[in-house]
C-alpha cells in the first residue's frame, strides 16, 4: 500500500505540474459547452419532427398518413417503441407522435409551441378523422440532452489518452524499466496510475457539471449519487481499455492510432451529440457494443428521465464486465520493457 | 569471501541474433568490475539478464551463491544506460518516490551530499543537464544502500569535466565497500576505475584479468612516435631493440614499437636523429582490443 501511495502521489504531482495539459483540460470543456449552448440556444429546429408509431405487425402507415404531414419541412421518424416515442414528446424532442389509421391518433405536448402548430395544421384538413391524446413534461433543451453525452465523452478522452499515452511514453523512454528494477509489481504500478487518473477525471467531471449548471441551469431529475456512480464506472471502464492498449506497445504513434480508432466510432455512435433514433438497426447494434453508449445512456436516463439505479443496471453491468475483462487481460499482458 | 556474483555459460538469443553466446565470469566482493566491449558486443544484454530485466535463453546466474531472485532486486542498485525520469517531478520528489519503494532506504541528506545534488534539488527532471541527470540516476541507484551497483555506460554523452566528476563519485561508492559492475566502451574509464575486466565481443568473452595484467600479458613493447619529415625509415630500423616501424594513421609520423625505450633512444641519439618531436606511449586497452579482435573498440 505504501508503494501504491508513493506512486499515486508522484503521478498526481506530475499531472498538476504539467501546466499546459492542465490548462487545456480546464478550458476546453466549458468552451465546447458554451459553443453548443450558443449554437442551439434558440431551440429552433429547421423542421418539425413528427414521430410515427408503427406497430411491429403493421406495414401500412404510409398509405394512411395524411398529406399535410408529407411535406419537406416535416422530418418523419418511425418508432416501434411506444414509451420511448412518448418520452420524446414529453421532452419536446418530438413535436408530435402519430399512430396512422382511422381515426388518426396523435399525441402532443400542450407546452410545445411546435406541437400546437402541428396540431393546427392537422385540423386544417376537415376530411381527417382525428383523436387527440395529451402529454405533458418540461422541455428538454438540446444542452440538457447533450451534457451527459459531453461528460461521457470527456471521461472517455481523458481515460483513453491520459493513461494510455503516459504508460506507452514511460515504456519507450525507460521510466518503466527503471521501476521494474525496484520491488514494485505491475499490479501496484497500474493501480496507482489508475487511481491517480480516476481522481482527476472525477474532479474534472464534477467541475464541468457545476460550471454547466451555474450558467445553463441543467435539467437534473435523478440522483446525483447515481450519476456519480455512472461517472466512476465509466471512468474505470475507459481506463481499463486504455491499460489494455498500453499493456505492451512502446510506440506512441501506434498507441495513438489505436486510441483514435477506438474513440472516433464512440463519438459518432454513442449518441454523444445526436440520437440514433432513425439509424439502421445494425448501427444500433454496433452502438450498443461501445462502452461510451452505456455511460452516456445511463447518465442521460438519470438526468432527463429520472431513472433510478435499478433502471440502469444493464448499463452498469456492461461497464463492469468491460472493466473486469480489460483489467484482467492487461495485468496478464503487461510488460515493463 | 566468495564471489558476490557468478555467471555461468550465459546465452541470450533474440530471434535470429545471438546477442550473448556462452559468457562466464565471476565478480569478487568489493571490487569495481568492468564489462568492456564495443557497441553491440552484448554488454547491456548481459547486465540486464543479471538485473532480471530480461531472461536468459540458457545459463546460470548466482548471487551470493544462490540463483538470482528477489534478493538481488532488494540489494542491487541499478543505473540503466539511457533512462528518462518522470519529467515533471523534481529531484527531491524523485528521491522521495524511490525511497518509498524500498523497505530500507539511505537518508536523503546523505545521497544529496554524496552525489552533489544540492544545487538542483528543486529542479524538474526534464530540465536537468546530462551530467546532473546521471548524478540523480546514481543517487537513485544508491537509494536502497545496495551491496552491488550496476552502472551501464554511465558517462556516455557527458563532457570531459562531467565524466571526471562522475568517476570521482564512483570511487567514493567503491570506497564504501560496495561492489560495482560497470559497462563501458571507454578505455580510459575502464583503466581509471576497474580492478578487473572482462572484454566481450560478438557475445563472447575474449579476455579477462586486471587491466595491468592484461596489458602486461599481451604487450612487451612501448610505442615511440617521431615526426617522419627528414627521417629515413632504414635509419630507424637499424636502431637497437626495434620490433616494428610503420607510418602512423595521419602519415606524418613514424610509429616505432620497441622492446627497450632506453636502447632505442640511445641508438637514435648516436645516429643523430632529431628527437624534438619524440613521444613515448605505453599500450592502452584500445591497443589490446585492436590486437585481440582486429578492430578498434570504438568502431
Amino acid at each position: 500500500m505504501k508503494l501504491i501511495l508513493a506512486l499515486f502521489f508522484a503521478r498526481n504531482k506530475e499531472l498538476f505540474r504539467d501546466r499546459g495539459s492542465l490548462v487545456w483540460a480546464f478550458v476546453t470543456p466549458p468552451l465546447v459547452i458554451a459553443l453548443v449552448a450558443v449554437a442551439f440556444s434558440d431551440g429552433k429546429q429547421p423542421v418539425f419532427k413528427v414521430g410515427i408509431y408503427q406497430q411491429p405487425d403493421s406495414q401500412q402507415y404510409s398509405a394512411t398518413l395524411p398529406a399535410v404531414l408529407e411535406t419537406d419541412y416535416i422530418q418523419r421518424i418511425e418508432y416501434e417503441d411506444f414509451d420511448k416515442a412518448i418520452q420524446r414528446v414529453q421532452h419536446h424532442q418530438l413535436d408530435m407522435l402519430v399512430l396512422p389509421g382511422n381515426p388518426l391518433r396523435y399525441w402532443v405536448n400542450a407546452d410545445s409551441q411546435n406541437g400546437v402548430a402541428l396540431q393546427d395544421l392537422l385540423h386544417s384538413d376537415p376530411d381527417l378523422h382525428l383523436q387527440k391524446e395529451q402529454v405533458s413534461g418540461r422541455a428538454v433543451r438540446y444542452v440538457d440532452w447533450v451534457l451527459p453525452g459531453f461528460l461521457g465523452m470527456d471521461i472517455m478522452f481523458s481515460g483513453l489518452f491520459g493513461i494510455g499515452y503516459v504508460i506507452v511514453r514511460y515504456r519507450k523512454n525507460g521510466v518503466l524499466k527503471r521501476l521494474k528494477a525496484t520491488p514494485v509489481t505491475p499490479l501496484q504500478f497500474l493501480t496507482a496510475q489508475l487511481a491517480s487518473r480516476l481522481m482527476i477525471m472525477l474532479f474534472f467531471s464534477v467541475m464541468i457539471y457545476v460550471v454547466a449548471d451555474i450558467f445553463l441551469d441543467i435539467l437534473m431529475l435523478g440522483s446525483y449519487w447515481a450519476l456519480f456512480l455512472v461517472a466512476v464506472m465509466g471512468a474505470i471502464a475507459t481506463l481499463s481499455i486504455a491499460l489494455l492498449i498500453a499493456a505492451r506497445f512502446s510506440s506512441e504513434e501506434l498507441a495513438n492510432g489505436l486510441l483514435n480508432l477506438l474513440s472516433f466510432p464512440m463519438i459518432l455512435l454513442s449518441e454523444v451529440w445526436f440520437p440514433l433514433d432513425d439509424a439502421p438497426s445494425w448501427l444500433h447494434g454496433l452502438s450498443q457494443a461501445l462502452p461510451l453508449t452505456h455511460v452516456v445512456g445511463a447518465a442521460r436516463e438519470i438526468m432527463i428521465e429520472s431513472a433510478s439505479l435499478a433502471d440502469i443496471t444493464q448499463h452498469l453491468l456492461y461497464l463492469l464486465i468491460i472493466s473486469i475483462v480489460c483489467l484482467g487481460v492487461s495485468a496478464k499482458l503487461f510488460r515493463w520493457n | 569471501m566468495g564471489p558476490i556474483l557468478e555467471i555461468r555459460n550465459l546465452v541470450k538469443h533474440f530471434k535470429k541474433v545471438k546477442a550473448v553466446n556462452g559468457i562466464s565470469f565471476s565478480i569478487p566482493t568489493g571490487i569495481c568490475f568492468g564489462l568492456l566491449g564495443p557497441n553491440g558486443a552484448g554488454k547491456t544484454t548481459t547486465i540486464e539478464m543479471i538485473e532480471g530485466i530480461t531472461y536468459p535463453t540458457a545459463g546460470e546466474i548466482l548471487y551470493k551463491g544462490e540463483p538470482v531472485g528477489s534478493r538481488l532486486t532488494q540489494e542491487a542498485g541499478i543505473q540503466f544506460q539511457s533512462t528518462a525520469l518522470m519529467d515533471f517531478l523534481t529531484v527531491d520528489d524523485l528521491l522521495n518516490l524511490f525511497s518509498s519503494l524500498y523497505p530500507k532506504a539511505v537518508s536523503k541528506q546523505k545521497l544529496i551530499e554524496q552525489c552533489r545534488l544540492g544545487e538542483f534539488l528543486n529542479q524538474q527532471a526534464a530540465k536537468l543537464s546530462g551530467g546532473q541527470r546521471q548524478r540523480v540516476l546514481l543517487a537513485i541507484a544508491l537509494i536502497n544502500d545496495p551491496a552491488i551497483v550496476f552502472l551501464d555506460e554511465p558517462t556516455t554523452g557527458l563532457d570531459p569535466q562531467a565524466r571526471q566528476n562522475f568517476w570521482e563519485l564512483i570511487r567514493h561508492v567503491k570506497a564504501e565497500g560496495k561492489t560495482i559492475v560497470l559497462t563501458t566502451h571507454y578505455m580510459d574509464e575502464a583503466q581509471q576505475l576497474c580492478d578487473r575486466l572482462v572484454i566481450v565481443d560478438h557475445g563472447k568473452v575474449i579476455a579477462e584479468s586486471s587491466p595491468q595484467k592484461l596489458l602486461k600479458m599481451n604487450f612487451d613493447h612501448v610505442f615511440v612516435y617521431l615526426d617522419s619529415e627528414g627521417i629515413d625509415r632504414a635509419l630507424l630500423e637499424a636502431s637497437d631493440s626495434i620490433v616494428n616501424v610503420e607510418h602512423g594513421d595521419d602519415g606524418d609520423r613514424w610509429v616505432i614499437k620497441t622492446s627497450s625505450v632506453e636502447h632505442t633512444l640511445q641508438s637514435l641519439i648516436d645516429k643523430g636523429v632529431p628527437l624534438n618531436s619524440l613521444q613515448v606511449r605505453t599500450p592502452s586497452l584500445d591497443d589490446l582490443f585492436l590486437k585481440l579482435t582486429g578492430h578498434s573498440l570504438r568502431e
